[in-house]
């Protein structure tokens, strides 16, 4: 008898695989519904909505980024102290000694394809108008997720802490102190004012809240890192599963009635 | 910029490499016209480019600088005069335009091949100017080249099905999509094809990941403030909105604006045909403006905003060095400045600091007045009227709210444009200017 016969015979593999081989129809089938992973997925589907011209594999390729930056992330985090004092020295060590440090190649990079990927998923929903009823709150689940995808990238740019980060969140940030009447130099803050005290100061306004300082120092060193590694990615993964839940409830892949 | 002569034995492996890359790219294209297409005129004659593109690789490699394939010196300062903001959005409109009303051209196969072909050899033949290659291979901006070659494909793939799609329906037939609906099992035809894009991409991403290094610059000072200070590329457009409005608008409410209007759009659009496949003659109005706010004003806005801002914000052209002393001739002028002083000849409206509130608020209104009729005409007076003409018909099946939601983000969205030309042709700075309460618009 053939080694991967036993295998597959054996307790073991039996009792983690609820399901044969899928060589044939029947059994083909089965493995859709009886193992975890592959149930987010139909049995079987019309032969377009999995078309590469169709679908540009887009929204899949999104996602698989997504885990890519989890995985490397996580790993990254083992070598990566978010203080003034490590932070730049970590990622130093990470290109000059680390052996491994190619994972932040490859988180980085990864994270601008995710930006990019998300972008054109949304550009081939458009266009195949796949965002029409009975899709519309999906839709507007998936631009929540381009957002946070945003922010993901923009709180991850800060972490290396050298001047290409501090300057690029700085720049960025700024525009938060111009916000209408919570910014303190924003339109109609100097209504906020109370028995002739400022309620919003450069201490007090939405800059200083995302910052948690009066500019890019420790505090939001600290702030980023939880957003990027735990606040955002938690809920990212929670929005997720309703747009892929949501995909399927809707009527799986959109094509003409 | 002072060359100090190495530049081109530095990228002479990556051009060589570069042009060897299209050279296969055409071969492959040549040996699949000819085995699987049976066209063997069109075979020859991608081959005959594969051997030229192979001849432009070994002189590449030399490295010298009357071998290596540039463009003319004379070409460079040209395009170098002629772009600025203004030529810059005139030429991306133009091209969009054009692409748009001769889609049934550009949609064929050997026509889209040849401008593909011709944009690859014009970005090498650039990539030989030292200046240009300085900040398209910056490693940030690297993923921007990418991108604008990727929508540059998919939008040529979802057009040819669109214009396919069209033809058909216009002859009574349904979508291509729909020929296409028999079922097939998810195990293997979707496992299998996610499995592979997996692969794919993850060799793809460590490919990129050992080839190019991350960038990682001098440790963070906030003393030393870089010249030009840019956000991370992908809100460079926005930052570029910033030339054009004050932040509280083009950092905070125009891109909320933005989010919103994407999670309205399909709420607002009640075109029930379109759903489910390409097609743009069933849903020009939406296909449209998409594309306007999407690659006109966002695409192209960070493309500006990364390779085309140099120092102090000011613009660059393609081929000239980014020196921090370039001085550009500021002379915006306020919207009541224009017509108190300079039309009507007199002061601007003035009131002494310790008059009543009264009196503080009705002269800046009056001051502000020109300004805050034209918003109030634009924002007020134009969706009535507009929906009693050229949306008529959009605000009878859409209903008040609906047509009020649409109508101003439609407005909204049109105000950078209307304002970019307004600071171009008449170097208008704010239309209303309200320091008393940091509102400038």
């Amino acid at each position: 008898m053939a080694i991967g016969e036993t295998i597959r015979n054996s307790q073991i593999w039996k009792s983690i695989f609820r399901h044969p081989m899928p060589l044939d129809r029947r059994n083909r089938i089965v493995v859709m519904l009886t193992n975890f992973f592959l149930h987010l997925h139909p049995v079987s589907i019309k032969k377009q909505g999995i078309a590469l011209s169709f679908t540009w594999c887009m929204g899949g390729v999104t996602f698989f980024l997504f885990l890519v930056e989890t995985v490397t992330g996580v790993l990254l985090m083992f070598y990566y102290r978010p203080t003034l004092e490590w932070a730049y020295n970590d990622i130093l060590a990470l290109r000059d000694v680390t052996s491994l440090g190619v994972l932040r190649e490859l988180h980085r990079w990864g994270a601008h394809a995710m930006v990019i990927t998300t972008w054109l998923h949304m550009y081939r929903v458009f266009l195949t108008g796949s965002y029409k009823p009975p899709r519309e709150f999906n839709w507007v689940i998936g631009v929540i997720l381009l957002l946070l995808t945003l922010l993901l990238s923009f709180t991850g740019y800060l972490l290396p802490w050298d001047q290409l980060a501090i300057w690029a969140i700085t720049v960025g940030s700024n525009m938060a102190r111009a916000s209408p009447l919570l910014g303190y130099e924003g339109p109609g803050q100097q209504l906020l004012t109370i028995g002739g005290i400022d309620m919003i100061t450069d201490g007090s306004d939405a800059r200083f809240g995302l910052l948690g300082a009066r500019f890019v120092g420790e505090e939001t060193l600290n702030r980023f890192y939880v957003l990027h590694c735990i606040a955002i990615p938690l809920a990212v993964a929670l929005l997720l599963a309703i747009h892929f839940w949501r995909v399927r409830k809707d009527g799986g892949i959109s094509g003409p009635l | 910029m002072h060359s100090n002569g190495l530049f081109l034995k530095d990228v002479a492996g990556f051009l060589g490499s570069y042009y060897t890359g299209l050279a296969i790219m055409n071969a492959v294209a040549a040996l699949v016209l000819w085995k699987r297409k049976h066209r063997v005129g069109d075979a020859i004659l991608w081959s005959c480019v594969a051997g030229a593109l192979m001849i432009l690789a070994s002189l590449a490699m030399s490295g010298s600088p009357t071998w290596v394939p540039h463009l003319p010196e004379w070409l460079r300062k040209l395009v170098n005069t002629l772009s600025g903001p203004v030529n810059y959005t005139a030429g991306t409109t133009l091209l969009f335009v054009g692409a748009f009303v001769f889609r049934k051209f550009f949609v064929k196969p050997m026509v889209a091949w040849t401008v593909f072909n011709a944009a690859l050899l014009l970005m090498g033949l650039a990539m030989a100017d030292e200046n240009f290659a300085s900040i398209v291979m910056k490693p940030d901006n690297v993923p921007i080249v990418g991108l604008v070659f990727l929508l540059a494909f998919f939008t040529w793939v979802a057009t040819k099905q669109a214009v396919e799609n069209d033809e058909r329906i216009a002859q009574g037939l349904p979508p291509l999509e729909k020929e296409n609906d028999e079922k097939v099992l998810v195990w293997p035809d979707l496992v299998y094809t996610e499995l592979i894009c997996m692969v794919g991409v993850a060799a793809f991403l460590l490919a990129w990941a050992l080839l190019l290094p991350a960038p990682l610059e001098e440790p963070a000072s906030s003393v030393k403030t870089p010249n030009p200070s840019k956000a991370p590329w992908y809100f460079l457009g926005l930052q570029e909105m910033l030339v054009y409005f004050d932040p509280w608008y083009a950092g905070v409410a125009l891109p909320s604006m933005v989010v919103f209007g994407l999670m309205a759009m399909p709420y607002l659009d009640f075109n029930k045909k379109g759903n489910g496949y390409y097609s743009i003659n069933e849903r020009k109005f939406a296909y449209l403006t998409w594309q306007f706010g999407f690659l006109e004003l966002w695409i192209t806005l960070i493309i500006l905003g990364t390779f085309l801002r140099g120092p102090n914000w000011n613009f660059f052209g393609p081929f000239e060095y980014w020196s921090p002393y370039k001085v550009e001739v500021l002379n915006n002028v306020d919207l009541p400045q224009m017509f108190w002083v300079n039309l009507l000849n007199r002061p601007l409206p003035r009131v002494a600091s310790d008059a009543p509130w009264y009196a503080q608020v009705g002269t800046i209104l009056l001051r502000e007045a020109p300004g805050l009729l034209i918003m109030a005409a634009y924002l007020f007076l134009l969706p009535p009227l507009l929906a009693v003409t050229v949306f008529r018909k959009y605000f009878a099946k859409m209903g008040f709210v609906r047509y009020l939601v649409m109508i101003n983000l439609m407005l909204l969205m049109l105000s950078l444009p209307l304002k970019m030309v307004l600071r171009w042709t008449l170097n208008l700075k704010y239309l209303i200017s309200i320091p008393e309460f940091s509102l400038n618009f």
